[in-house]
């Protein structure tokens, strides 16, 4: 397979970001006669044409299962799929390929580490997670804890969108959390964490912490050695590449510790009936055949991002989080949830009269697609006291027009339902 | 390369009729009935959205009187409110039946089938707004489990 040119060089008369609209075919499309005006990218990014080849490469002409094979076709998609694992590890600056393991998605990690992590903790350990989590870092924490006997603690946020420290410190003071469990930007408020600082905190008190990064991911550059976290998780649909692949960082020395999470083929090193030993890491929480094309599909949203470069995305979304923030705040009766000072291009709001559901069907028509709901975060819409919000947040294909339209079809839709 | 077309309808004009948007704003049978024959809630967990539903039966076992107590979208709210003025006066077999022919034009958009649908015509260009349809619907669960608490075992007038 070839190389695969990262970034399309700027059709005449367009420049930076503008240009890279032309990299995502998807973006041409029509909604209910109007441009598509994507501001749901936290729910699941688009998809550069870079990304689509590289997944229909893989299965045009360079495909079979792999870690098996002794034939051409085996051993060439081994070494794609396994290439892979070195780009997340240089994505994330991990110390080694061997503790990035591919799963399902962030759900898929966080239910392997509160599984095998899990059984790790001791009956009366606590693990601390916050109130701006995603179910998907609730739900399998309360399903240890029911199993385990472990406490769930959960620390406050304020009203700003901030995580409370002193708070979690509190948590923690008592020295029983074997792990701090949070996001590192919240999908909802778009509030990005002090996670270097958490991680002090943490390990001040003789807990580990995981980090939730799919949202983090997307829009800065993660250093897990320099935030000292101990997990790290992500998943590859929010990062331009496909649905179905996600990662789990953790620390080798941990990572040893713990015992697999699902047990098959690939994971082990030899299998009779009396007993299995298990292969060593990664392979050993990798259960059957993986996301062959899928992990594919993420090396080349990797290589995408990573050939803009983080520092000017981040600016970029910094551009456009202002612009939007400006242009909505001046909606009369519209509140935005949250205002951290450190935050990324996701922007949940309310707006007097009108309900967030009627809101995103009135845009929809005018081919602005936005969330609406809860955004998988039942206890943080109860802590903020709202039922549902409306929620637009940005890509790197996202411009200040397209926020222009969105802020000018809310304008009307205050009107109507004033 | 075009993909499926949606509609280019105008939802300000063909979803949110005037109607709708004034018994949103507005409702005419908002609120809880104290005592009551029947009550229920209905929830809908992917919107938060919340509807309870109390009634008070006649001598003939029909609605009396209906009322709603509803946080949710203008849709939501409009159905519950003129549901709960279309079945006053009818018995659950006719509720039921009026509910089914709801449904049924909420699916299909026939305007064939809403004629005798009265005031509900209204959410007929509900069908092409698909992932809207049970903002509609949720007010009439929790209106046919009201009619069941009424007509339960151990039923009779109770102060919800």
């Amino acid at each position: 397979m070839n190389e695969m040119s990262a970034v399309t060089l700027a059709r005449p008369g367009l420049t930076g970001f503008e240009a890279l609209r032309d990299d995502f075919p998807i973006l041409s499309q029509t909604v209910h006669g109007k441009p598509l005006v994507f501001l749901d990218s936290a729910a699941s990014a688009m998809k550069p044409a870079q990304v689509i080849d590289a997944m229909s490469d893989t299965m045009r002409t360079q495909y079979a299962n792999v870690h098996r094979g002794l034939h051409w076709m085996s051993e060439r998609t081994t070494d794609a799929y396994e290439g892979v694992r070195d780009k997340v590890a240089r994505l994330l600056n991990a110390p080694s390929r061997d503790e990035i393991i591919f799963t399902q998605n962030s759900t898929g990690a966080i239910n392997l580490l509160a599984h095998s992590f899990g059984a790790t903790l001791a009956r009366g350990q606590a693990v601390v997670i916050s109130e701006m989590e995603h179910h998907s870092n609730i739900v399998p924490w309360q399903m240890l804890r029911d199993r385990a006997g472990i406490e769930l603690r959960v620390a406050r946020v304020t009203d700003a969108g901030e995580l409370d420290l002193d708070h979690l410190a509190e948590l923690l003071a008592d020295g029983r959390a074997g792990l701090v469990a949070v996001t590192h930007m919240s999908n909802v408020l778009g509030t990005v964490t002090p996670a270097a600082g958490i991680a002090r905190l943490a390990h001040a008190h003789g807990a580990k912490l995981m980090l939730d990064g799919s949202q983090a991911v997307v829009h800065r550059a993660v250093d897990v050695q320099a935030l000292d976290a101990d997990f790290y998780v992500f998943t590859g649909h929010k990062l331009y590449g496909p649905s179905g692949i996600g990662v789990l960082w953790g620390r080798t020395s941990l990572l040893e510790t713990m015992p697999p999470f699902l047990g098959g083929g690939d994971m082990i090193s030899t299998v009779s009936f009396e007993e299995s030993r298990w292969a060593e890491l990664p392979h050993r929480f990798e259960a059957g055949t993986p996301a062959i094309i899928e992990a594919i599909g993420l090396g080349a949203a990797i290589d995408y991002v990573q050939a803009i470069g983080f520092d000017a995305l981040q600016a970029h979304e910094a551009d456009l989080t202002a612009h939007a923030l400006a242009r909505l705040q001046a909606i009369e009766g519209l509140q935005v949830l949250g205002h951290a000072a450190d935050r990324g291009g996701v922007i949940s709001f309310t707006l007097e009269n009108a309900h967030a559901h009627d809101i995103a069907t009135l845009l929809d028509r005018n081919g602005i697609a936005v969330r609406a709901g809860n955004h998988c975060a039942e206890p943080l819409m109860r802590r903020l006291g709202v039922n549902s919000t409306a929620r637009a947040s940005f890509g790197l294909y996202t411009t200040k027009r397209e926020i222009d339209l969105l802020a000018e079809t809310l304008e009307q839709v205050r009107v109507f339902f004033a | 390369m075009q993909g499926p077309q949606a509609t280019t309808a105008d939802p300000m004009s063909d979803l949110y009729q005037q109607l709708i948007v004034e018994r949103a704003r507005a409702p005419h049978r908002a609120g809880v009935l104290e005592p009551a024959d029947g009550g229920a809630e209905g929830d809908n967990p992917f919107c938060g959205d919340r509807v309870q539903v109390t009634v008070r039966l006649g001598a003939d076992g029909g609605v009396a009187e209906s009322r709603h107590r509803t946080r949710g979208c203008a849709i939501c709210t409009a159905s519950a409110d003129l549901m709960a003025e279309s079945v006053e006066g009818l018995q659950r077999p006719a509720i039921a039946s009026l509910y089914e022919r709801f449904g049924a034009m909420l699916q299909s958009g026939e305007s064939g089938t809403t004629d005798s649908l009265g005031l509900l015509a209204a959410f007929r260009s509900l069908h092409e707004y698909r992932s809207r349809i049970r903002c509609a619907t949720l007010p009439w669960t929790a209106l046919l489990d009201a009619m069941s608490e009424a007509a339960g075992p151990g039923s009779g007038r109770k102060d919800t």
